[in-house]
């Protein structure tokens, strides 16, 4: 097998190694550092999204009290939280972050295949933020036409931010789009060209399989969501009616005609459902590598969790108009819809049953890192219990826009791709940091986030099954809605409030670990995979000193019978540590 | 969206599948008896570079698809009935003649590369460029020459997706020709090591693939 192409260019690696402050933690090329850099840019543009819907909470909680937040702000922090949340936050953060960060770690190669291009990837993206929140400073603000910017609303006055806000935001998204395709170009790249010998594909960990796959998802998706705001662009700037029909404003007749909203809709969910699972795969092949490692138990069903990560990701893209079920749209193409979307319960539950088997007489550590991983399927299973109430039409149209779907997808694409960075970043921090952080810390942070959240969405179920629409500033007086509505909503926000604070004790963990952590070892989870068996830690710049690991087996050697310890490295090239053939699931 | 996406999908699934499907059989947890790394299975030894261009023009091509597919739907009576065809400047018969000089001309730097003819593929790359070159001023002139017609609205979605889908594809030859450029720099500079002749290689397949996105594009144009 040929993995050689990063070994045949360890001679170049004189020529990026860092030599300055500037060239080592800036301008840097190096990929560990630059993964820190998108996680710590995702974090902070994060938390303004979660301060924006703090501020939602409290108004919905208590309409007549906060008279700083206008109906018009309503909407822009609801779009603005949706936005960043989405993209800013775990589109970069799980592929920018960790995709950075483990790839070229996990693989066995020295960094990504082109340095300067994944460099610029970050900064490009930084651009993007900034753009981004430059919109918030911009006369009329940022747009408040709802993340899913569906025209002809979005461009036309009367919605916050019709004129620079909208602009900014499809700005921002083109530039993000560049941003991603430079880095998604340096991934794909990179788990098929620069894997260390050995390294066959089905000897990848998961994560690597999550990653890799949405990121293949992400490069054929994105371009759909480019096209949706270059024309909206148009439409806005250069008066062309690609999406913007006859329509009277403040009733005078616009100069558009003709144009279709429903062909925006169709572009815009052709990235937006695949943009479901490149936030939910890497979560998928993150989680199932926490629970293996806490669970000393060898993955249940690897191959079949591939396939299901590759059949996830081939589905996606065939399920877009499930988000369209109340556009009018042919009974026919609704139930075509229907079906795709109901089929992609087969892989996904698959999952969930393999997650559950690798649990199940495992010698189980309920670490922080284990903790949120067994949060995660959790909360994936709620969501996508209620994923099956909105995947059929005529269960979906009462539903459609009540905060039953809000509660639907915080669950799903919210809560448990959060989960699983959370617990992703308690797992990796001591190889990111090279020191431990508080235990104990981590695990309150943990409970009052799990239960929390639930304490926040399962109620949104309740109230979206009375027919509560989202997106309303206030409810105001309505006969539909009794009394308990409003107290749920104040329940409701405690909860979030609550939640909210608790993030700050993460943020204090970061800074505890930092500061007073105590050194963590090369590979205190005795795990398997190579990052953990790096030479030096947290890995220096080039990862493996002179000579690149080799790998005799897979990632999930854990609890082999007859081996010395409970756990045999990837790159440890002792004879065994597989299982034998007929032994598969004993282990 | 359209039967045009679902072919691409399709297609595109297939090549993955024919790729993928040998290794993802695989059985990693079985005992392979000896210690070392499987040699039996197949990896990816391309130049990262190249599969890296590979990646791109997939990404490139659910780019122009979607954009094609948005034109049809914006053309069919369900998404607006007001599509009014426009005449098409005759210099696009031109401008696709010299795009298709100017990949020739690549072909011919691409062999006197490889067939190690001893000559320098310098003058075959200029003739490349200043094609490449012309079918931008060519383009620019066809819509000078559509905007002095004068009795066109923008809000005919005709012209909106000409400007459109032409300015896009013209960005992509620009950024071919930012490559390009950097390539005879270097040869230049007389750096001739096998770096240049992969970017030479690799302009090519680019160009050869602009010129098929072009085709496909004019061919839209003249029939819509």
């Amino acid at each position: 097998m040929a993995f050689v192409a990063i070994a045949d260019r360890d001679h170049e690696q004189e020529h990026h190694d860092p030599q300055t402050f500037v060239t080592k933690y800036i301008w840097s090329q190096d990929h560990k550092v630059i993964a820190i850099q998108y996680g710590c840019t995702a974090i902070l543009v994060g938390l303004v999204a979660l301060v924006l819907s703090g501020m939602m909470r409290l108004q919905l909680a208590f309409p007549d009290v906060f008279s700083f937040i206008t109906p018009n702000e309503y909407l822009q922090f609801i779009t603005m939280h949706g936005m960043i949340m989405v993209i800013y936050l775990l589109t970069a953060l799980f592929l920018g972050g960790f995709g950075n960060y483990l790839i070229p770690l996990m693989c066995g190669s020295r960094d990504m295949v082109f340095p300067y291009m994944n460099l610029l990837s970050f900064w490009v993206y930084l651009v993007s933020v900034i753009i981004l929140l430059t919109s918030f400073f911009v006369p009329g603000g940022p747009t408040g036409a709802g993340w899913t910017l569906y025209p002809p609303s979005t461009i036309l006055p009367g919605t916050p931010g019709s004129d620079m806000g909208i602009l900014l935001m499809l700005v921002s998204l083109g530039v993000f789009i560049v941003a991603f395709t430079m880095g998604g170009l340096n991934y794909v790249t990179t788990v098929l060209q620069a894997r260390c010998r050995g390294m066959t594909l089905m000897r990848m960990p998961l994560s690597i399989w999550g990653i890799f796959t949405a990121t293949i998802l992400g490069l054929l998706a994105f371009p759909a969501l480019l096209v949706s705001a270059i024309m909206m662009i148009f439409d806005k700037t250069l008066g062309t009616s690609f999406f913007m029909p006859a329509v009277l404003s403040m009733g005078q007749a616009l100069d558009y005609q003709g144009g279709s909203p429903i062909l925006f809709q169709h572009l815009f969910w052709f990235f937006g459902h695949p943009e479901v699972y490149i936030v939910a795969l890497p979560a998928f092949g993150i989680v199932s590598d926490l629970l293996s490692v806490h669970a000393r138990k060898n993955i249940f069903g690897y191959r079949m969790m591939v396939w299901a990560i590759v059949g996830i990701g081939a589905l996606s893209f065939v399920v877009w108009a499930h988000h369209m079920y109340v556009s009018g749209m042919n009974p026919y193409f609704g139930f075509f819809f229907a079906t795709t979307t109901l089929i992609i319960a087969i892989p996904t539950a698959i999952k969930v049953y393999n997650w559950v088997l690798t649990l199940w007489h495992g010698n189980i550590r309920l670490t922080v890192p284990m903790l949120f991983a067994i949060g995660f399927i959790f909360t994936f299973v709620h969501g996508g219990l209620t994923g099956l109430f909105l995947g059929n039409v005529i269960v979906d149209l009462p539903l459609s826009d009540t905060y039953f779907v809000v509660g639907h997808f915080h669950m799903v694409m919210g809560v448990s791709p959060i989960m699983v960075l959370f617990g992703a970043i308690y797992h990796w921090l001591p190889k990111i940091t090279g020191k431990m952080f508080n235990e104990t810390l981590g695990k309150v942070h943990f409970w009052f986030t799990f239960l929390g959240t639930y304490a926040i969405y399962l109620p949104m179920h309740y109230l979206g099954i009375l027919g509560v629409p989202r997106r309303y500033y206030a409810n105001g007086l309505s006969d539909f809605m009794p009394a308990s509505v409003e107290s749920m909503n104040v329940g409701i926000t405690v909860a979030a409030l609550i939640v909210g604070v608790v993030q700050l004790l993460f943020l204090y963990n970061l800074y505890w670990t930092l500061t007073r952590g105590k050194p963590a070892g090369g590979n205190p989870w005795e795990a398997t995979t190579l990052e953990w068996q790096t030479p030096d830690t947290p890995p220096k710049h080039g990862n493996w000193g002179h000579t690149l690991p080799v790998v005799y087996r897979w990632a999930y050697a854990y609890s082999v019978p007859g081996a010395a310890l409970d756990y045999i490295p990837q790159n440890d090239p002792q004879k065994g540590g597989d299982i034998e053939e007929g032994d598969h699931g004993k282990p | 969206m359209s039967m045009w996406t679902l072919v691409i999908a399709l297609a595109s699934a297939i090549v993955v599948w024919f790729l993928l499907v040998r290794q993802l059989t695989a059985r990693p947890w079985i005992a392979s008896g000896d210690a070392g790394y499987s040699p039996d299975v197949e990896a990816f030894t391309s130049p990262a570079k190249k599969i890296a261009l590979f990646v791109l023009l997939a990404v490139i091509s659910s780019l122009f698809a979607l954009f094609f597919t948005a034109y049809m739907m914006r053309m069919s009576p369900h998404h607006g009935s007001d599509w009014h065809s426009i005449p098409k400047p005759g210099i696009l018969w031109l401008n696709t003649l010299l795009l298709a000089g100017s990949s020739v001309a690549m072909q011919w730097a691409k062999m006197l590369v490889y067939h190690r003819s001893g000559k320098s593929p310098q003058a075959a790359l200029i003739v490349a460029g200043v094609f490449a070159v012309s079918f931008l001023v060519g383009q620019l002139m066809a819509w000078q020459q559509l905007h002095n017609l004068g009795d066109l609205h923008m809000s005919n979605p005709a012209l909106g997706f000409f400007y459109l889908l032409t300015g896009v594809h013209a960005l992509h030859i620009i950024g071919g020709l930012y490559v390009w450029a950097r390539t005879i720099i270097r040869i230049w500079l007389g750096i001739t090591t096998p770096s240049i002749n992969l970017s030479i290689e690799l302009c090519t397949v680019y160009w050869h693939y602009l010129l098929l996105i072009w085709l496909v594009l004019f061919g839209l144009l003249l029939t819509t």
